[in-house]
């Protein structure tokens, strides 16, 4: 059977927005493939370039910055 | 105190003695450690009052997981010893020695300020009602005894099951108003309230707790009442998710045969007679005063109503007696934003009373001394949360707590099955001492709501508060990937994982001390402007009041009396006096507030005031900006004089009352402008604007015809008696539907509208004097504020608490607090208990001289070599550059940041080229080595 390409995400949430939304959609049960994995930030601003090409060079499919 | 009941209470306002009975425990709390060996071991069954009877104690007891204080308790009316003298079996296997037969009841006395009374109510009994068949149909349960069948603590934890056979109920039916708007089978002629609401959240939450697709939920009603914030989208939402609602109240419940489900008939509105099984019905029953009411009012020396209720006036919702006031259902029938807020209102009023001797006996909470960790190895605890069912329904938490011990570092793993309840933060102290933890990983909720509560724990364990991660398990996985429990479990894992490598790397923090200004801003000179800025003044905190009209008041001036009857203008006048003759408050009419800059305990404004431009500054806001009546684009406003909106109606009533009270027909039409697609929400005070402009027009002149097109009448609580009254009266109400609105013309004879009647089906027109559209309320444009704050409103502009429930007047800008209409459409006496409440919160910031500031700042590193990339990026303006001549006779450049102003976004550090400004907590060192755990799994688990 042939496999479905299901890609890996880094995400970078905004710990004001993104975050709080991450736990409003957790409230309100919306369901949402478990291929990311959330890391809480303080604001997108503080995502630097290096966190992201950091990210792709070890493998991940996609990033996210979330703000 | 717990077990205890008040007795008998001397004295006056500000000077009580209040005599209180404290009932026995018969267990030392100093030395119940909780552990449950007792309960095990106890002999005696009894069945369990909290989750409503459906399962079974022991006579010693907890009443629930969550009890505070955690400490078990003997059901004196139970205990085989206490009531035939023999057993103790209790007191044999009880570890630590804590159960205590001798135990006696005894008499404290309290010497007290004032007294806030919050007894609660009491569900209605339907028992001995036999066309519900409660007492002999087994599938027929209260919502209380079903809110305990869903609950993940309740007695099938979470897994919902019907009591004849304990199969899981399929079709599910709820029948509104038990107990609640009958004066035919028992008395209670008000309605709850909460009813509707939790019983459209019982049907949405039911599909959570049950497996396949058949399910179905009816909810059968009289009027559909979301008149709550956000409610209104609930209950639509409710209904695209396919929960039925059908216009009847069964009148004959039946059991199945077989013993299992019932059998339901009743009449649709259409006159059509239905009969339809359902595995289970649920009785919404209503809210009913307590029995201590009476004691209470009898103590303390206050009034009823004929329901039992506590009667307050509007003026001072919460207030029965000089020093005793009042909060929640003692005084009607509410749901929890308003009780919650009444609490704050309670606590406002008492603190108002007290303000001389505020602080007389404040004791600060001390801590063991931190200990220094920075030379020991990282030792990592982590506890994973099953929250219920919460997680542990969806994520194999047993299995995660073997894979955290496998991970560098981690010295020790426990699964809670609430992490959060009392008594494991007491075992996590423990476990840090016993096994020398150093850093905490907490895998449960968000750490947006329970950061706090874990790093309290730390610091009482003598650990640093930053020393903690959590792990989100629940929001952002179990919660979200319900149907995925395997990758579920994988991803709480990296999650896990990730949190360790990052508390590993976290650093003992110490948060700042600043100046507050104690001084308040209050935004709006309306009733709840005033109320707030008056009950800050009278706490002896300065307040400047801005008001845009040129002259405070706002819409009360329109109102001439309460929903319940007290008369507005005296009051408003008497209260206009108090402010503007209050020495602490500075009144700025036609003003507008122009910039705020600033934070929590220190805030910069710059205001316009007839036309010349100036600055405050203040440590806390209370914003009360309001709300007006919509003009109405429908209906032909606007183009006949005959028709009016509630508030040009009641303007014409006062002023030409003798030609009002001649019109043969009066006709209102409701909802017009809420409830449709513009304005997605219920106005809350139009129903009851109608009616008591229908009962005004009716007690004039009882020949006069008065007609009303409504959709659901919304007169919650205790003004159902208007509405009640108003039919005795002999107003005719009409019910349309939003796709069948009622036609208008207009006639030199009158104004003619045409409706159809859903009973009758027919047709009907009406030739009316007068028509009065009870106009949605919408809020004044907030979106200045919005911005100039970066606070939050919803999606109808109306400006948002931090938390509907938990925090229902902090908005989510710390230090800013929000009452009245802007914040949703209500009634005078809500608009004051909230401005009450508002006041007491904003009074918690500005009672301080100083306060702590978070410690996740920017700070910079040596690094640093003063290029001042950062400086330009802040968005905060917290960073300057700093020149200083060094030793060596040269120019040294670094920047320096200013940790009051600083929020610790790390612009700044993402900005550097050379690592020279991190943030505390969030270095990047940390966040790339969570990037690299999350990555770890793909290196082992796909290629």
């Amino acid at each position: 059977m042939k496999q479905e390409f299901e890609p890996f995400i880094i995400g970078f949430l905004c710990n004001w927005c993104a975050y709080a939304g991450g736990d409003l959609a957790g409230v309100s049960r919306l369901q949402y493939p478990a291929n990311m994995r959330a890391i809480r930030v303080m604001c997108s601003g503080m995502v630097s370039p290096d966190m992201v090409s950091d990210a792709l060079l070890q493998g991940a499919d996609g990033v996210l910055v979330m703000g | 105190m717990t077990l205890s009941q008040v007795v008998s209470v001397a004295g006056n306002a500000g000077n009580y003695t209040v005599k209180v009975r404290r009932s026995p425990r018969y267990v030392d709390m100093d030395k119940c450690i909780a552990c449950g060996l007792c309960a095990e071991k106890c002999p005696r069954p009894v069945a369990d009052e909290f989750n409503e009877g459906v399962n079974n104690r022991k006579a010693i007891y907890i009443k629930y997981g969550q009890s505070v204080p955690l400490k078990y308790a003997i059901d004196p009316n139970a205990c085989i010893y206490l009531t035939r003298g023999k057993c103790r079996a209790c007191e044999k296997f009880c570890p630590t020695g804590a159960i205590n037969f001798e135990d006696k009841a005894e008499i404290v006395e309290l010497k007290v300020g004032a007294v806030v009374l919050a007894p609660g109510y009491q569900p209605y009994d339907p028992s001995g009602e036999d066309y519900y068949g409660y007492d002999s149909i087994a599938d027929v349960v209260t919502s209380l005894e079903y809110e305990r069948l869903l609950s993940a603590s309740g007695p099938c934890m979470g897994h919902l099951m019907r009591p004849s056979d304990n199969r899981e109920p399929k079709r599910i039916a709820w029948l509104q108003c038990v107990g609640s708007r009958n004066t035919n089978r028992c008395s209670n002629g008000y309605c709850s309230s909460v009813c509707c609401m939790y019983a459209v959240k019982q049907a949405l939450v039911t599909a959570e707790h049950t497996h396949g697709d058949e399910l179905s939920q009816t909810i059968f009603f009289m009027d559909l009442r979301s008149h709550g914030k956000e409610f209104e989208r609930y209950y639509e939402d409710a209904k695209a998710k396919g929960v039925r609602f059908i216009r009847a109240r069964p009148h004959t419940i039946d059991p199945l045969r077989g013993g299992s489900g019932v059998r339901m008939r009743y009449t649709t509105e259409d006159g059509r007679q239905m009969e339809e099984d359902f595995d289970l019905a649920v009785l919404s029953v209503g809210m009913e005063a307590t029995q201590d009411n009476k004691a209470l009012a009898g103590i303390f020396d206050f009034s009823l109503d004929s329901y039992g209720f506590a009667q307050t006036a509007a003026s001072n919702p919460v207030r029965v007696n000089d020093g005793v006031f009042v909060a929640g259902a003692l005084h009607a029938p509410k749901a929890i934003p308003h009780a919650v807020t009444e609490a704050s209102a309670a606590a406002n009023e008492a603190a108002r009373l007290l303000s001389e001797a505020k602080g007389a006996l404040a004791v600060e909470k001390t801590y063991p001394d931190e200990r220094d960790v920075t030379q020991e190895e990282p030792r990592v605890g982590v506890f994973v949360c099953s929250c219920g069912i919460n997680i542990a329904g969806v994520i194999d938490v047993n299995a995660v707590v073997e894979y955290a011990k496998g991970l560098d570092h981690v010295a020790f793993v426990e699964n809670n099955l609430f992490t959060c309840s009392a008594d494991t933060q007491v075992l996590i102290r423990q476990k840090a001492e016993e096994m020398n933890l150093n850093r905490i990983v907490v895998a449960a909720c968000t750490p947006r709501t329970h950061e706090p509560l874990f790093q309290e724990t730390l610091k009482e364990a003598g650990l640093n508060a930053y020393l903690v991660e959590m792990a989100n398990i629940r929001n952002q996985n179990s919660w979200v990937h319900q149907k995925e429990p395997e990758k579920a479990t994988e991803k709480a894992k990296d999650q896990v994982r990730m949190a360790v490598v990052k508390a590993v790397r976290n650093k003992a923090l110490t948060r700042l001390k600043v100046d507050v200004n104690q001084k308040a801003l209050v935004i709006g000179g309306g009733v709840a402007g005033m109320t707030s800025a008056l009950s800050l003044a009278e706490q002896g905190f300065p307040v400047v009041l801005l008001e845009r009209e040129d002259r405070l008041g706002g819409n009360a001036s329109h109102v001439s009396a309460t929903d319940f009857g007290d008369s507005v203008p005296p009051m408003l006048k008497d209260m206009i006096k108090k402010v503007e003759g209050h020495p602490d408050i500075a009144v700025h009419t036609n003003a507008r507030l122009k910039t705020a800059v600033g934070s929590v305990g220190n805030f910069v404004s710059k205001f316009e005031t007839h036309g010349e431009t100036r600055a405050v500054t203040y440590g806390a806001a209370v914003i009360a900006t309001g709300a007006k009546e919509s003009i109405p684009d429908e209906y032909g406003f606007g183009s006949d004089p005959r028709i009016h909106t509630h508030l040009s109606f009641d303007k014409l009533m006062q002023a030409e009352v003798s030609t009002v009270q001649k019109a043969d027909t009066v006709a209102f039409i409701q909802c017009v402008g809420s409830r449709d697609s513009r304005r997605p929400y219920c106005s809350r005070i139009c129903c009851t604007h109608t009616m008591k402009a229908a009962v005004k027009l009716k007690t004039l002149n009882r020949a006069m015809q008065v007609v009303v097109f409504y959709r659901d009448i919304r007169t919650y609580g205790l003004r159902e008696e208007l509405y009640r009254k108003a039919r005795e009266l002999g107003v005719l109400f009409v019910r349309y539907s939003p796709d069948d609105k009622p036609q208008v013309r207009t006639t030199p004879e009158g104004v003619m509208v045409r409706g159809l009647d859903p009973i009758s089906r027919f047709t009907l027109e009406i030739e009316a004097d007068y028509l009065v559209l009870a106009a949605a309320v919408e809020p004044h444009g907030n979106e200045e504020l919005v911005e100039l704050y970066k606070c939050g409103a919803n999606a109808d502009g109306f400006l948002n608490e931090a938390h509907p429930k938990l925090r229902p007047v902090d908005m989510s800008v710390d230090g800013l607090f929000v009452a009245g209409l802007c914040n949703y459409p209500k009634p005078m006496d809500e608009a004051i208990s909230q401005a009450q409440a508002a006041a007491a919160r904003a009074a918690v910031v500005l009672s301080r001289k100083e306060m702590l500031l978070d410690a996740i700042k920017s700070y910079v590193t040596e690094h640093c070599d003063g290029c001042a990339l950062c400086v330009d990026v802040c968005p905060y303006r917290a960073i300057r550059l700093q020149e200083s001549t060094g030793e060596d006779g040269r120019m040294h450049r670094m920047v320096q940041v200013d940790p009051a102003l600083c929020k610790g976004c790390g612009v700044c550090a993402a900005t550097c080229p050379k690592d020279g400004v991190r943030v505390h907590g969030f270095t990047k060192e940390q966040i790339k080595a969570q990037v690299a755990s999350a990555l770890e799994s793909l290196s082992g688990g796909r290629a």
